[in-house]
């Protein structure tokens, strides 16, 4: 899942400037489920802009609809009939999310309210951690599905660096050594020999930007021939 | 729930001789805070009138969103009031009441307004005299810091956008499944 | 004439290196100097790279001025700054210039240092640097294309002996020295008895797999404080240094730390080449190299 944070009040009230008729926008999928821009937190987005504004006297009003998912176009089409109303529209949506807006409706300005952070899991209620870097080349089959590649913050492909602390790691001490945490689950299920193989420089080209995938029910040149 | 916060806003303005008279809103567990209410009513023991009583059924059913809601229709202090640590009806409701509180204090202070002007209690049902005392606490400290910086101010015009039903709902319609399971039976 | 360093590993029984940082600027004045008080002390002189993630002059140009000195430098290059591309033009460039060492690193993370904004580049790891630097020993690069002129670099790598786990560490200090390095300078060394136990296991490891000849020397960082000391147990990840050193330290005289620390090195230099616990050391007397030859003498070994 994305996770991401909503942006401080104050940046998102600069942004804002003086727009007068704001519409906050939530999605309701990945910003919903990590608590930054789901319905719940359009209402109580909306309700500290009111109150600012409320408290400063400036005229503005702050009107909120939350859609299934932003990163999708058919969802967009619903709001076609009331973007026109507005001066600005505030997305509480990932990075993803408020381009589509942006794309969907070219002749209105678009806000970001959020930061969008990672690909990760939940490790509890109200705390995510990283877990993906999306390198298009998943390696996790030879890393006992830990990924050195995300949770190493110097990406190391063939061992931990001399900063390995007791099991956690030199650059962040709250956070575990990836590759302690490999050789611990590779050692549990008796596969060190997936060790012995030097790791070869990683090919970034997956990672180049930006990204773009046509699923293969979906390619237009002909199939393979066939033999 | 929003009609017993709303209509704060249309309630007479103090006693109209232009002392300040803070509005202070108690969210209250029925089983406890709600309870004791009741008792201190019973002992005959006074609490101030500014304290307007919004019964919940447990203080962990308190979302963030009300308590900013009461802010800014004009309340002056809000508090919430829950079981003693252990004690709830629902197990751990006044645990969630507690986090709610603090990420709405939070949210207060971001948005330039006190956080002391928020409050989590725990209140035993047998407690009415403490009842009272909170009540008199919360409105005195709503007295010291003065009236709401958002009271008695233009409110801010907002609506929710109703949207047609969604043509693309992320699951298909349950009916539709059950149609499918009949026609399989059949 | 100044001697190979890969000449004095193979003939010398003890080895001695020691470390320089260059200077942040372009004031050379104390590098120099540097250079020409241990060159013809020690066998060797590593110039760090960027050391701690922070800027400065770079090893190679250090290297180069060792070099015109008439020293025998080791370029110690890091994963840190630089994508494959800037890191092997840089070992070319350094044959060219006539460094004839290298010592691969992966480096400190960025924000340790002085410009903690900086992108982290880690494009490589230290054991497919060791294996780049045999290809273009081989005379191609990491894409397989042909080289005009190879390098002959020898190369060397850095290991943690007193890492907590240790396993993970020799996982990766066998598959060095399979990527080609030759010698390894290794962390602060203070607890012999531990560092003792990591050398049974990595001479048998190195047994085992036919791996070798490698040189291990130990790192011998002089300690100039009891303040120096404890910041180092508690923030530098895989050194260790034994309360009874930092007792010495705290024991010492007012302005007396830095004497007793450099007797400490002697000390710790001397047992090890009596026990020949490894084939020699690396000396980091960081910023305080001048002292470097009074280590040396309380060692026996000026």
């Amino acid at each position: 899942m994305i996770v991401a944070e909503r942006k401080p009040l104050d940046e998102i009230e600069a942004m804002l400037a003086s727009a007068e008729r704001v519409l906050v926008v939530g999605c309701g999928t990945c910003v919903a489920v990590c608590m930054a821009g789901g319905e719940k937190e359009v209402e109580l987005l909306a309700s500290e802009l009111r109150m600012r504004a409320q408290a400063s006297g400036q005229r503005r009003r702050i009107d909120q609809v939350t859609l299934t998912r932003q990163c999708d176009r058919e969802y967009l089409d619903a709001l076609a009939a009331y973007v026109e109303e507005y001066d600005v529209l505030l997305s509480t949506a990932c990075g993803a999310g408020v381009q589509l807006l942006a794309e969907r409706f070219d002749g209105k300005l678009i806000l970001p309210a959020l930061n969008t952070r990672f690909i990760g899991t939940a490790e509890g209620p109200g705390v995510w951690s990283q877990r993906c870097l999306a390198c298009g080349q998943c390696l996790l089959h030879l890393t006992g599905g830990v990924c050195p590649v995300t949770r190493c913050p110097k990406n190391l492909l063939n061992g931990p660096c001399g900063g390995t602390n007791h099991g956690k790691c030199e650059v962040n001490p709250e956070n575990d050594c990836a590759w302690t945490l490999i050789y611990r689950r590779l050692e549990k299920l008796g596969r060190l020999d997936l060790l012995d193989a030097i790791q070869p420089p990683k090919d970034y080209r997956p990672m180049t930007k930006p990204a773009r995938l046509v699923h293969p029910a979906f390619q237009t040149e002909s199939a393979p021939p066939t033999k | 729930m929003k009609d017993s916060i709303a209509c704060l806003g249309t309630e007479t303005e103090g006693t109209g001789s232009g002392a300040f008279e803070p509005k202070v809103v108690a969210f209250c567990c029925t089983y406890c805070a709600y309870t004791a209410a009741d008792l201190a009513g019973a002992m005959r023991l006074e609490y101030p009138p500014n304290v307007r009583v919004v019964q919940v059924l447990c203080s962990g059913k308190v979302e963030a969103e009300w308590l900013l809601r009461a802010f800014e229709e004009g309340a002056d202090a809000v508090y919430v009031a829950g079981c003693a640590l252990g004690d709830c009806h629902f197990l751990e409701g006044n645990r969630q009441a507690l986090r709610t509180v603090a990420y709405a204090k939070r949210l207060l202070a971001e948005v330039g307004l006190e956080p002391e002007r928020l409050e989590f209690f725990h209140i035993p049902a047998s407690a009415g005299t403490l009842f009272a005392q909170r009540a008199r606490e919360m409105t005195d400290r709503a007295r010291r810091l003065g009236p709401s910086p958002l009271r008695s101010k233009q409110a801010v015009e907002s609506r929710k956008l109703v949207l047609p039903p969604d043509p693309h709902p992320p699951l298909p319609p349950a009916q539709l499944g059950r149609r499918i399971r009949e026609s399989e039976e059949l | 004439m100044v001697r190979l360093f890969r000449d004095v590993l193979q003939e010398k029984d003890f080895v001695v290196t020691a470390e320089i940082g260059p200077p942040k600027g372009t004031d050379v004045s104390r590098l120099v100097h540097h250079i020409e008080l241990l060159r013809d002390r020690v066998d060797a002189l590593n110039v760090t790279d960027n050391q701690s993630s922070v800027m400065r002059v770079s090893s190679l140009a250090a290297c180069r001025l060792i070099v015109e000195h008439g020293g025998e430098p080791i370029l110690q290059l890091t994963c840190r700054d630089r994508n494959r591309l800037a890191l092997q033009s840089e070992l070319l460039s350094a044959w060219v210039l006539g460094v004839r060492n290298v010592l691969c690193l992966t480096g400190d993370y960025v924000t340790v240092g002085d410009h903690p904004e900086a992108k982290p580049v880690f494009d490589l790891d230290s054991v497919q640097l060791l294996q780049t630097v045999q290809y273009l020993n081989q005379g191609r690069d990491l894409a397989g294309n042909n080289l005009e002129g190879a390098t002959d670099f020898l190369a060397g790598s850095v290991v943690t002996p007193e890492a907590d786990p240790l396993e993970p560490q020799l996982v990766k200090f066998a598959k060095k020295v399979r990527a080609g390095a030759r010698f390894f300078q290794t962390q602060a060394v203070y607890d012999l008895d531990r560092f003792r136990r990591f050398m049974e296991q990595a001479r048998r490891l190195l047994a085992q797999n036919q791996m070798g000849p490698v040189k291990i020397l130990a790192g011998i960082v002089l300690l100039t404080s009891a303040k120096m000391a404890r910041y180092m147990n508690e923030h530098v990840p895989g050194i260790m240094v034994p309360e009874s050193l930092i007792e010495q330290l705290t024991g010492a005289e007012k302005g007396k730390a830095l004497q007793v620390g450099i007797q400490i090195a002697g000390r710790l230099i001397r047992q090890i080449q009596q026990e020949r616990l490894c084939d020699g050391v690396h000396i980091m007397a960081i910023g305080k190299e001048e002292r470097v030859p009074d280590i040396l003498a309380e060692a026996g070994l000026a």
